[in-house]
């Protein structure tokens, strides 16, 4: 084991993983969290605990996935490479590590300019890339950035974020191999909504043999409305949401969108589940975490397995 | 190029308020170029804090000049026999050439009337873009030609990021991915494997103020 975490034990031995998330709260209010903790436990099998998401200032994300820990959840630590240089990183996974925490998402970060303080300076002093790289250096040669030695090396499953929709579609398997090759266990894509399109890249993972070096979680956002779908068509970077989905929903009348939105993520999270190479889903429902367990439920995800 | 752009006027109007004589002074290379601080900028800067001083009480006097290079102190002795007679100098030229003005003339205040915003070249007359950060370590030769710290908006090495959008960066629509440009590029001239590796955490060499002495100089400058 890398780390003991739970998300490792469960894909080490095979089992389908189901993470989710939970964004830290814009103030220091921990009844938020626990709000958003409540209806995830025992439903997922960690859960991503976002970092400054979309640039606004939360709750950091060390701290919050401390409250995870105290309210029984297992998180998933992001950092981002946007908001601290190597020394603030390298000291925050220490102390992450040195306090359980024990999967972490390296991510470089949506840019500082769409979120609240546009003003900022961005550090990206390295990129997600070197960033794994960086805590596998950390966790397996017990060495820093700088390769001195480190007095308790960090426990730590390292988790890559994949997009498998941007352009240039080519090039994405390739920067999937570069994560890999850098140290990521574990990769979580970005919200799945053209499944052609991701056939075709797992498809490209498997005949690359990638698949085989890590364990891919397939992003699964449920759509509450067809404004969120046209939202999120036009207006969120790297997304890739095709006019079938739109359609359908468009089909159903105005109070039904959301249950239809939530039949569509099941039956993603069934392919998912037959589909080759894939080995979880991330469910990362929009301020929607109230609905975890009747969609772990009606994806026949429970009860999570015991490891 | 160092490309620059006029202070706005009331700023400029703020920074010398309450000195009475003034020498605008331009600079005769990349802010000329770039049409910021340039001998023509000079004449129609003074010629607007001239035209807005006649509503004063007590106007000020404004002097003028250009030298060839604000950045070297050779061009800057040119106008020494003017100085005296200002309370103040206002100079059009990029951050460096107005400190290296203060540190030649350190008794009187040295104003900028320009903010300097980047490192670039000349698109068209008028039109410039940026394309280095001097960061130190340039990697060029194996991005195709292509920065990736100053073309990408998140300085990113192993790119792109997921916020890739058709070609686009995420942070605008007009501004391209520059990781796509470095993969197009690469794959037309056949040398993609230049980005199969991964590149290491780059070595940030302008953190600190930085001085070179180009090899064969070292005497000389120890002697100074």
């Amino acid at each position: 084991m890398k780390s003991g975490s739970t998300l490792e034990k469960i894909l080490t031995a095979g089992h389908f993983a189901f993470t989710g998330e939970l964004g830290p709260p814009r103030g220091s209010n921990i009844e938020a969290i626990r709000k958003k903790a409540e209806p995830l436990k025992g439903m997922v099998d960690a859960v991503n605990i976002t970092d400054n998401q979309t640039a606004v200032v939360r709750m950091s994300s060390w701290a919050a996935s401390l409250f995870a820990i105290s309210e029984g959840l297992e998180p998933n630590y992001q950092m981002v490479c946007r908001d601290r240089n190597r020394l603030a990183m390298q000291g925050d996974i220490l102390g992450a590590s040195a306090h359980g925490i024990r999967n972490m998402l390296c991510l470089s970060g949506d840019h500082q300019q769409f979120g609240d303080h546009p003003q900022s300076k961005g550090v990206f002093d390295i990129d997600s890339t070197q960033l794994i790289q960086m805590v596998k250096k950390m966790r397996d040669e017990g060495q820093f950035l700088n390769g001195q030695e480190i007095d308790g090396p960090p426990k730590i499953f390292i988790g890559a974020a994949a997009n498998p929709f941007a352009e240039p579609f080519e090039w994405r398997i390739y920067r999937l191999a570069k994560k890999i090759q850098a140290g990521a266990d574990f990769v979580q894509t970005q919200c799945v909504f053209n499944m052609e399109k991701m056939r075709e890249w797992v498809k490209r993972a498997n005949d690359m043999g990638l698949t085989e070096k890590v364990y891919i979680l397939a992003g699964v956002t449920p759509m509450k409305s067809l404004g969120m779908a046209r939202y999120m068509k036009s207006k969120v970077p790297g997304m890739d949401v095709p006019d079938h989905v739109i359609d359908r929903l468009k089909g159903v009348e105005k109070g039904k969108q959301a249950e239809e939105g939530i039949k569509m993520a099941c039956e993603q999270i069934a392919e998912f589940k037959e589909m080759k190479g894939i080995a979880g889903v991330h469910l990362m429902p929009i301020e929607w975490e109230h609905k975890v367990p009747e969609i772990a439920e009606r994806a026949n995800m429970l009860p999570r397995p015991n490891v | 190029m160092i490309v620059a752009e006029r202070k706005p006027f009331d700023e400029i109007r703020q920074l010398i308020k309450g000195y009475k004589r003034v020498l605008t002074v331009g600079c005769g290379t990349c802010v000329a170029v770039c049409l910021a601080g340039g001998e023509k900028e000079v004449g129609v800067l003074n010629a607007e804090l001239k035209l807005s001083q006649k509503t004063e009480a007590e106007p000020a006097g404004f002097g003028e000049a250009t030298v060839q290079r604000q950045c070297d102190m050779e061009f800057l002795d040119e106008i020494q026999h003017m100085v005296g007679d200002y309370d103040a100098i206002l100079s059009m030229a990029c951050g460096a050439g107005i400190q290296f003005m203060a540190e030649r003339y350190p008794d009187i205040p040295v104003l900028p009337a320009v903010n300097t915003v980047f490192i670039g070249v000349n698109k068209d007359v008028g039109w410039y873009e940026e394309r280095c950060k001097a960061c130190g370590n340039c990697a060029l030769g194996v991005t195709g030609g292509i920065c990736p710290v100053t073309m990408c908006a998140k300085s990113l090495f192993n790119g792109p990021c997921g916020g890739t959008n058709q070609q686009s960066c995420e942070i605008n629509a007009d501004q391209p991915c520059a990781w796509h440009m470095i993969y197009t590029r690469l794959e037309r001239q056949g040398r993609l494997d230049n980005i199969l590796q991964i590149f290491p955490a780059n070595d940030w060499r302008n953190q600190k103020p930085q001085t070179l002495v180009q090899p064969g100089y070292e005497e000389r400058k120890a002697s100074e």
